[in-house]
């Protein structure tokens, strides 16, 4: 067993040649025809196809070679640690965590408060457009979507597949009352919430009987009768061609961020004009948006209502047999996370100041569905960490210009986004298949809180 | 909390919590009951035993609402004298309002849970309430955390009880199947209930565990519940129960006192697999004997 293990043994050295041109012959078939042909119009607009052998043998040979190495070295490497971490006797969960460990989550939230300033100090103000916007603004309202379906998916353990219709009821209800009723954003965000899980109770009281794979059936489907509603209501919803010149959120009523108004905020505040100041407005108002989700959520969680969406999670029939209305808690399970998903819809449509029902298309349910999965159903830390992997990481590729360096001038990242994007989710259900964080915190407890391990929990079934 | 006998005022017969009268299910072309009446009286242990497949589980499952009978009436009355129709009831009024809580034969904890917050779901509805139907409860008013103390006081209560306030904080999952056994009564208990329905509680458990489980239900019954359950094994059955009713293909074939039940002829034919000329013949011998 020790002679295996080491490092540069024959056997080990033999066993990773042959895996790697194992892995390297799986690779050629796997990506002969995704990679190495590829379709083009010629100038008379006929499709025609070439191949691509270079780029294909650059996958191919990545896969030996990352093969190789993973067998030969690193694995002998990893275990040689652990065995002497098993020898030494040192435990591997220790109870001395890192400073850093320890105070996660008020780092991360001082480091949020001070990011826009963070971005205008070192990028400046046209720079910092893209961060503060496309990754501030753009993680955050998938953090908060996220935390909402949690409610619904990570407590009460219902498979809701048809998310995205509450964000695009949020959404329309902003945009539609703003231009048709002139209502303010102050106003039109609860109200938007309220719709939302109106319409969460209207869906979800003859569907909640279901379960499972049926219920998870029906949300798919409300989600696309709301979208083809919206596309083909053209005279209220300007179907395809979505509403544009959604009003601007205001600065509590106070100054207004539209460039030729009076009560302007650059003019009031002597600033240069720049839409640095209303993206950073914006960054401060999801960012509260998404603290007070998490705040209900956590007060929810140790309510009686809350108890009793993760009790149905655990066993329904149980539920019953405690004197639990199982469609009630459901319903307040449904509504509660449709009005997160229509507060962040209406946000959505203020920051976007155009919406159309392209926006919301079954994908965006599935990422937000993954988001929670990925980060652990039920932990509000790991979804948020989660949301900064998938959503941000998305972002990361568009900038990955070093990777042409590799895979030669031609390639661009942002089309092998899916596929990265897919063996990243495939990587992690791998090695932590239960999320970032599996565990559950107890919300009561008589001597000490300890997590709750996830090989405990249930993922719900209905 | 006082056996409350005395106060009752109106209907069935003082000492009985439920009645079946006539109760059938059928399943299809399968009549798992046929025509069975029984009583169970307050502040007693009864117990419904019966060869497999005898319907005790579906007897059950219509008691306390998984199952709507085919015929039938259930009538229990609350000490304070009112009546509820069980068959009438859905399935979670029946613990809410009537005051009936059950086990399950395979246990169903909340297993990602800790053993009080299963106790604590137990308590929804007295905490719903407490709570405004949580619109109150999320603004922190005294009046629902004074709930909240006293529910955490009852668990802790049930789990002096139950023998588990050393596990409180684990999850349910965690838990030896003896335990897992205690803290699905003691959860049952902490809904109220008038009338507890256990169903094979001593299933599996070792001989010390079966100990303890007799006393945790004879303490149950010592403070005004009265208890339902159904048992195979002989021993616990003989032990603790006041009051026996024998099921043999969804009919009842006896009822009485543990003693009566046991030198009862067709129970002992039901429990042996005497042959059905057999029986006869047993229970002539038997009646000869009783007129002399």
């Amino acid at each position: 067993m020790t002679a295996s293990t080491e490092t540069g043994h024959p056997n080990v050295l033999a066993k990773a040649v042959r895996e790697g041109l194992f892995a390297g012959v799986i690779a050629f078939f796997m990506f002969l025809l995704f990679v190495g042909i590829e379709t083009y119009q010629d100038i008379n607009n006929a499709l025609v196809w070439r191949t691509r052998w270079g780029l294909l043998a650059i996958f191919v040979a990545v896969a030996a070679v990352g093969r190789f190495l993973t067998v030969g070295f690193i694995k002998p490497h990893v275990d040689r640690r652990k065995l002497a971490k098993a020898k030494s006797g040192v435990l591997e969960i220790s109870e001395n965590k890192s400073f850093f460990h320890r105070h996660f989550l008020k780092i991360a939230l001082v480091f949020l408060l001070v990011y826009p300033f963070l971005s205008l100090l070192i990028v400046g103000k046209q720079g910092s457009l893209k961060y503060v916007d496309n990754f501030g603004i753009q993680i955050l309202i998938y953090v908060m979507l996220a935390w909402g379906l949690n409610i619904v998916v990570g407590l009460a353990g219902l498979l809701d597949l048809g998310y995205v219709a509450f964000y695009a009821v949020g959404a329309y209800s902003y945009a539609l009352l703003s231009s048709y009723f002139g209502l303010s954003f102050w106003l039109l965000l609860p109200m938007s919430g309220i719709l939302a899980a109106l319409w969460g109770i209207i869906l979800g009281f003859p569907v909640l009987r279901l379960r499972g794979d049926y219920l998870a059936i029906v949300t798919l489907a409300f989600g696309e009768i709301i979208r083809l509603v919206l596309i083909n209501w053209t005279d209220v919803t300007k179907g395809t061609f979505g509403i544009s010149g959604i009003a601007k959120a205001s600065f509590f009523g106070i100054w207004s961020f539209d460039t030729g108004s009076a009560n302007s905020f650059v003019k009031a505040w002597g600033l240069s004009a720049s839409s640095v100041y209303y993206k950073i407005f914006l960054f401060y108002i999801i960012l509260a948006l998404c603290m007070l989700t998490a705040y209900v959520t956590i007060r929810l969680r140790r309510m009686p209502i809350g108890r009793a969406w993760e009790a149905l999670r655990e066993d329904e029939i149980a539920c019953r047999s405690l004197g639990i209305n199982t469609v009630t808690t459901k319903l307040t399970a449904f509504a509660t996370g449709a009005m997160f998903g229509g507060v962040a819809g209406s946000f959505f449509a203020t920051r976007q100041g155009f919406v159309s029902p392209e926006s919301f298309v079954f994908l965006e349910s599935a990422v937000i569905l993954a988001i929670v999965v990925l980060g652990g159903m039920g932990s509000l830390t790991g979804i948020a960490i989660a949301a900064v992997v998938m959503v941000g990481g998305t972002e990361v590729l568009r900038e990955m210009s070093f990777l042409k360096a590799v895979f030669g001038p031609d390639f661009t990242p942002e089309l092998y986004r899916m596929l990265l994007f897919g063996l990243a989710m495939i990587i992690v259900m791998l090695f932590k298949p239960r999320g970032f964080v599996g565990s559950r915190e107890p919300t009561a407890f008589l001597k000490e809180r300890r997590a709750v391990s996830g090989s405990f929990t249930k993922e719900g079934h209905g | 909390m006082a056996p409350g006998t005395t106060t009752m005022t109106s209907g069935i017969a003082g000492d009985t919590i439920l009645k079946v009268e006539h109760l059938s299910m059928k399943f299809g072309g399968l009549m798992a009951i046929n025509d069975l009446s029984l009583e169970v009286r307050r502040g007693e242990i009864t117990a419904l035993i019966g060869p497999n497949g005898a319907g005790k589980t579906t007897v059950f499952n219509c008691i306390t609402g998984f199952y709507k009978p085919t015929m039938g009436m259930l009538t229990l009355q609350r000490r304070d004298g009112k009546e509820y129709l069980l068959e009438r009831l859905r399935d979670f009024e029946i613990p809410k309002l009537a005051g009936v809580a059950r086990t399950f034969q395979n246990i169903r904890l909340f297993s990602g849970l800790t053993v009080l917050e299963n106790l604590l779901v137990a308590q929804h509805n007295a905490l719903m309430k407490a709570s405004g139907y949580t619109i109150l409860g999320l603004l922190g008013l005294p009046a629902y955390s004074r709930a909240v103390d006293a529910s955490i006081e009852k668990a802790k209560y049930w789990l002096d009880k139950a023998d588990l306030t050393d596990r409180a904080d684990d999850p349910a999952g965690d838990l030896p199947y003896g335990a897992q056994r205690r803290l699905e009564i003691a959860r049952a208990m902490c809904t109220n209930p008038e009338l507890l329905c256990l169903d094979e509680p001593a299933a599996g458990l070792n001989p010390r565990e079966s100990a303890a489980l007799n006393t945790l239900l004879h303490q149950i019954r010592d403070e005004g519940a009265s208890i339902l359950l159904i048992e195979h094994d002989m021993s616990v059955v003989m032990e603790i129960s006041d009051h026996v009713v024998v099921l043999e293909y969804g009919q009842k074939i006896s009822d009485g006192s543990p003693d009566h039940v046991k030198n009862d002829p067709r129970v002992i034919a039901a429990y042996l697999g005497v042959e059905d000329d057999e029986v006869e013949e047993v229970i002539a011998v038997e009646l000869e004997g009783g007129n002399h």
